[in-house]
């Protein structure tokens, strides 16, 4: 191949220029794409839900709102754990780091399970997919936010690998933060979702 | 180097198929585009002949019944849209030219790249599929309204809705992984010294087209999986027998489809902008008056796309503001064109192949949106919406963007893919017979469409009204025949050039812009050990003062000039 002219200063090697991290930028902006999905899903919930029809449709069961209550709880704990899963890293307390980690995903897992098991005994009651409206949109956004907590935990089970490994480091703290976003993505959207379809 | 040793170890496989270079996933989005345009062309051919001679039996097919009339107008529509006009104009540059024209080796995100090609790919298969399935494809059109597309209790197609479905889903997703992996990259790896402000405009407009796309697509994705459950798992979302809403799906289509036909407009003014830079030597007038304008329409294409929707039970109360949101709307891009028409002022305007090609685009496209105005006006729609003067609208605008524009970057970037040139004078024939015949086909239907015919109808001759229209019909047609036999030429010269053409080298035409740095064709890593750092902006013609009326955007790195 023909060469370059070189000799012109410090440009071999990428450009030293200081600029966000790819994958740090890619991540706010999957982040963005899925606001942009939930706010669909969730605005049509909206139109359905202030149109006048009784809201949930007579013979529908209505929703177990203690249990989730507190399972909402137990999912802003997660995040309250993973929020402080950081700072120990970065003080190379990996212990500290490595238990908060390990509590994120116990309580992750514990969030997914009781959800599970609510909706099991949701459709013994009848609420289904097809059965109305209702129960198609419960299953929707409350289904495509436990798809969401899911893969979050696989990603999570994937750093809590590489942390017990002690690949991650003060100085190496990406891979952690990364997931660490999209964790309180999924757990901020939650309370949005408890609130819509659970409260009011 | 090492890079180079890299490239030469490649298998085949992992050379052509499943390739992370950036420039092969663009040559693979190229001819899966050129594929795919093959098919949805010859059902082009169908709808026409079918429109023209109703119920005579079309050559290499038979008779267009009119269920297969519904199905092939709704698959036309998806796949130029989709399987054409996505990959061909937005996917197809944006991998081959935003890392080449920023300075960077590859994408930032290569493998995820390779994942965008290959969702588009299976949702091409997919798409194709729906013919061999019971019920055959989806026939409810290209934007697929409920109650018709919700239940096969209404159409009879059951798995033909749900592939349909399925292969949007999966356009959608290769396109928002595209767009993220483009925004990404061109924030992240920009070459030294490349600014904001020194950023070609085809790398600004194919961005600007990224990020229309990757904030309108999410609501369309959630309406798509709740169709989905309508069809698949007995939910009633749309369907108004269970308490659903048919115009939800209605707006949530037309708030990603109103800022999709700018996804396929946009690249074709970006890349329009870079050509008409080099071919007429001047800088472009108003750069950065052009990029605010491109925010504008933007944020405005967010809040038009009731236009679609004004007869559709929307309340009559919301026509007056979607009004004139649409009307607005077409000022920032007056603004442009006016821009464009400021940069041909004064120029030493060399009337090259793709120079005629991106004029060609402009006088044509030039129809397309003034139409639209008419359009956006609710009490025109009225009487328009649904008639073929809508259908001439959407085809003076898609078909120079898509076809005009992209072919116009296909000429002028040739000699950097491929290292040789296309034949001028065989450009130039394409170029005659593709603009005498679109307008041939198109403009007729504006005539026929404020006439009161109809779109969307198989057999026009059971209608005593539209008898009138049959010899415009048949003028249209044999137009429409011709403009798609016309680009046998194009597939011609591909193949000739592409073996025997002239040797191009690094840089034919004296253009700033960093890709013309590269070797022709580029070599794995784009660059060879020395990234170029970037010294001047893209557009530095005829600088009083300097002995050549260019000046390379890099200036560490040499490029041989070759005249001609
Ligand atoms: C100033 C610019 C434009 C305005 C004001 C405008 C306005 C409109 C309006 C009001 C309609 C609805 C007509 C009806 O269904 O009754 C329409 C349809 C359409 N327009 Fe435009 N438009 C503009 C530019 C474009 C561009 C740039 C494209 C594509 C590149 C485009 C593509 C389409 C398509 C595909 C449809 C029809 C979809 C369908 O019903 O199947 N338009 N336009
Ligand atoms: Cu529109």
């Amino acid at each position: 191949m023909d060469g370059p002219v070189s000799g012109s200063g410090p440009s071999a090697g990428p450009a030293s220029d200081r600029r966000m991290e790819p994958a740090r930028l890619g991540i706010i902006l999957f982040i963005i794409a899925e606001i942009m999905f939930f706010s669909g899903l969730i605005s049509s919930f909206v139109m359905f839900r202030f149109s006048p029809v009784p809201w949930p449709p007579p013979g529908q069961p209505r929703l177990p709102l203690e249990v989730t209550s507190a399972n909402t709880l137990i999912l802003l704990l997660s995040g309250l754990t993973f929020f402080l899963a950081l700072k120990p890293l970065k003080a190379s307390n990996s212990q500290l780091f490595k238990g908060l980690l390990t509590a994120t995903a116990v309580l992750g897992f514990i969030f997914l399970a009781v959800q599970g098991a609510e909706w099991v005994r949701l459709l013994h009651f009848g609420l289904t997919v097809h059965a109305s409206i209702f129960g198609g949109f419960f299953y929707c956004l409350v289904g495509i936010h436990a798809v969401h907590v899911t893969g979050g935990l696989i990603a999570l089970l994937w750093v809590l690998n590489k942390a017990w490994k002690e690949k991650y480091s003060a100085q190496n703290t990406l891979g952690v933060e990364l997931c660490r976003m999209y964790w309180f993505f999924v757990v901020g959207l939650w309370p949005i979702l408890f609130f819509l379809v659970y409260l009011i | 180097m090492s890079q180079d040793a890299h490239e030469h170890k490649q298998s085949f496989i992992s050379h052509y198929i499943f390739s992370t270079d950036h420039k092969m996933i663009g040559k693979q989005f190229l001819l899966l585009s050129t594929i795919m345009a093959c098919l949805g062309g010859f059902m082009a051919y169908l709808i026409r002949w079918e429109v023209a001679f109703p119920n005579v039996p079309a050559p290499f097919f038979g008779l267009v019944s009119p269920d297969k009339f519904n199905a092939i107008i709704t698959l036309h529509g998806t796949i130029m849209i989709f399987f054409v006009g996505m990959p061909f104009l937005s996917a197809f540059p944006s991998n081959f030219f935003i890392p080449l024209m920023i300075g960077a080796r590859d994408m930032a995100f290569p493998k995820l790249n390779m994942a965008s090609f290959w969702l588009t790919f299976a949702g091409a298969v997919l798409l194709v599929a729906s013919f061999f399935v019971p019920g055959g494809p989806v026939a409810g059109g290209w934007v697929g309204y409920p109650p018709l597309s919700a239940s096969s209790e209404f159409a009879g197609v059951k798995w033909g809705a749900c592939l349909w479905l399925l292969a949007l889903a999966m356009a959608f997703f290769s396109s928002s992984l595209g767009g993220l992996n483009y925004l990404v990259t061109a924030i992240t790896l920009r070459a030294k010294g490349m600014t904001y402000s020194r950023i070609p405009m085809t790398v600004w407009f194919l961005l600007a087209s990224a990020v229309t796309f990757f904030f309108s697509v999410g609501p369309l994705i959630a309406g798509d999986f709740m169709l989905i459950m309508d069809n698949m798992f007995g939910t009633g979302f749309f369907l108004p027998a269970k308490g659903g809403e048919p115009m939800l799906w209605e707006h949530l289509f037309w708030f990603f489809g109103h800022p999709e036909v700018y996804v396929l407009f946009f690249p074709a003014l970006g890349m329009g902008l870079d050509i008409m830079a080099t071919f007429t030597r001047k800088p472009i007038f108003g750069y950065k008056l052009i990029l605010w304008s491109t925010v504008s329409a933007i944020l405005l294409s967010f809040i038009v796309w009731a236009h679609h929707m004004f007869l559709s039970g929307l309340n009559p109360i919301l026509a007056t503001p979607f009004s004139i949101t649409t009307i607005l709307i077409s000022i920032p891009f007056a603004i442009i064109i006016f821009c464009m028409l400021a940069t041909l002022r004064h120029g030493s305007i060399r009337l090259e192949v793709p120079m005629l090609w991106m004029l060609g685009f402009l006088a044509t496209f030039l129809v397309g949106g003034l139409t639209g105005i008419f359009l956006g006006s609710a009490s025109v729609d009225i009487y328009l919406h649904g008639t073929y003067f809508v259908v001439a609208h959407f085809h003076y605008t898609l078909f120079p963007s898509v076809f005009f524009g992209g072919f116009s970057a296909v000429y002028y970037w040739f000699p950097k893919m491929y290292g040789r040139k296309l034949n001028e004078k065989l450009g130039l024939l394409h170029l005659a017979l593709t603009f005498i015949f679109f307008n041939g086909t198109f403009w007729p239907l504006f005539r026929v469409g404020i006439g009161g015919m109809i779109r969307r109808i198989a057999d026009p001759s059971f209608y005593p009204q539209y008898h009138q229209f049959a010899n415009w019909n048949i003028f249209a047609t044999i137009c429409a025949i011709s403009l798609i036999a016309s680009q046998s030429v194009f597939l011609w010269n591909l193949v000739l050039s592409m073996n025997h053409g002239p040797k191009a080298g690094k840089n034919p035409y004296q253009s700033n812009t960093l890709e013309w740095l590269a070797d022709s064709p580029p070599p794995h890593g784009n660059w060879g050990p020395v990234l170029p750092v970037v010294t001047s902006g893209p557009y530095e013609y005829s600088k009083p003062g300097e002995s050549e009326d260019w000046h390379s955007q890099a200036s560490n790195i040499k490029g041989e000039t070759v005249h001609g």
